[in-house]
């Protein structure tokens, strides 16, 4: 088993969906950090068989929204003095803002400027999305 | 309708609403006369960023027939204020200058995006393949008169219903009256998409049918939709030659039909309802092109709030 050690005061992202955690990883800014960060990819889970794991050494600002919409089954700890403190179970977010980008090549969102990407749920057991404006569909699977 | 609204989607309008508007329509209908100056000193602007000169006249006479004025632009290009200009901004200025505004736009959605940044009401005149609320609106207000109702019948669409932004429109629409039963008429290429079939027709439990030939099944009929399909949308020249007759309406078909059937049709033909059908008492297109320009009347009254 791979030894990592445990964190004094941060957070950890459990439960990711394993293949997800690299690019959670990369758009919470992580690669980046001048601070301790483990990102831990297939551990063994007893819920899903195989999950990922961020640990950071550090209380950053978590955008809820974005984690929830890659993967609703995540859970985040907030600890503190060694110990969980809070935990967050995520669910989809209604709405989803300039996250993702309409792929409908007719879509105003194609040619306008400053326009914002904006999905709203229609499907919450599926997560299937739809363009609030075009309602080109979107689901994370594809 | 008092506070500032828009119609985007047909859906964006509740049932009860729809009433309230076709019942105007329905008085306008008959009483011309009576509204000729109730949009007097109100200008609309026709912003038709792709030409349609049907849905533009359609609307510029219905606010010519209020009393009202209009101004706009029919192609981009011939307007240099809009070149390069966002949406949000011709809008905004647009918005300054007249009392609503009908908005065509070859994007999808473009419509939307411009009701959340316009100072007054919008009207979708068409985005792309997406939505056509006025026609519609065009094509319930066609049913409403002719067959009296919305509930208890049997609609068939006939022709190209896979990319017939029209045709899914209507079904939807359709779809939140009792009773109605849809009789889907199309080659196996061009069939109603399976998002129609699963989230409006599976989830409101309407009872459907698909089929290919419109002498199997005109006889069960009380409105027929009919739509242009073209030879390059089948993918097989034997599916063609074998299926394309069937996609004319014509006497000889129409000899099996009830005595009440409604003929509707978006138009342009092409060639998919022989010139013969048109003295068939029937026939309601043109009748439909007419109702097109009094729901407008209509719709134009009520979002100004001046009915
Ligand atoms: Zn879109």
């Amino acid at each position: 088993m791979l030894y990592i050690d445990s964190i004094v005061r941060g957070i950890v992202i459990d439960h990711i969906k394993p293949g997800y955690g690299f690019s959670i990883f990369k758009y919470l800014g992580l690669d980046k950090a001048d601070f301790t960060v483990a990102l831990i990819m297939n551990a063994p889970s007893k819920k899903y068989g195989r999950k990922d794991l961020i640990k950071i050494e550090n209380n950053i600002d978590l955008d809820l929204t974005m984690l929830g919409f890659i993967d609703p089954n995540i859970t985040v700890n907030i600890i503190e003095d060694e110990k969980i403190v809070e935990k967050i179970n995520l669910s989809l977010p209604e709405k989803v803002e300039g996250i993702i980008k309409c792929k409908n090549p007719r879509c105003v969102t194609s040619t306008e400027r400053n326009i914002v990407h904006r999905f709203v749920l229609v499907d919450e057991e599926k997560g299937i999305y739809k363009c609030e404006y075009c309602d080109q569909i979107y689901s994370w699977e594809g | 309708m008092t506070k500032l609204r828009h119609l985007i989607d047909p859906q964006d309008f509740t049932v009860e609403e729809l009433e309230e508007l076709f019942s105007l329509a329905d008085e306008i209908v008959k009483n011309e006369k009576k509204f000729k100056n109730v949009c007097d000193g109100k200008i609309l602007a026709t912003l038709f960023y792709e030409p349609s000169t049907r849905t533009r006249f359609s609307f510029e006479a219905a606010m010519l027939r209020l009393g009202g004025q209009v101004i706009g632009f029919s192609e981009p290009g011939s307007s240099s204020v809009m070149k390069g200009e966002s949406i949000p901004d011709t809008v905004r200025t647009v918005g300054s200058y007249v009392d609503i505004i009908a908005m065509r736009h070859p994007k999808e959605g473009a419509p939307r995006y411009a009701s959340y940044y316009s100072p007054v009401p919008l009207i979708n005149a068409g985005d792309g393949g997406h939505q056509h609320p006025t026609q519609t609106l065009t094509d319930l207000f066609t049913i409403r008169q002719t067959k009296g109702r919305f509930s208890n019948m049997t609609i068939g669409l006939c022709g190209d219903l896979k990319f017939g932004r029209t045709v899914h429109s209507l079904i939807k629409a359709m779809s939140r009256y009792e009773n109605i039963k849809f009789i889907l008429i199309s080659p196996d290429e061009l069939k109603v998409p399976d998002y129609i079939k699963t989230e409006i027709l599976d989830r409101n439990s309407i009872e459907y049918l698909e089929v290919e030939r419109l002498e199997e099944v005109i006889q069960e009929l009380d409105i027929l939709y009919m739509t242009r399909v073209q030879k390059e949308r089948f993918f097989n020249e034997a599916d063609y030659i074998r299926l394309k007759d069937s996609y004319i309406l014509d006497k000889e078909k129409l000899k099996l039909a009830k005595e009440d059937l409604a003929i509707l049709h978006p138009l342009p033909r092409v060639n998919e309802i022989s010139y013969e059908v048109d003295e068939d008492p029937r026939a309601k297109y043109f009748q439909q092109v007419k109702y097109g320009m009094y729901v407008r009347m209509a719709l134009i009254s009520k979002l100004l709030g001046v009915m």
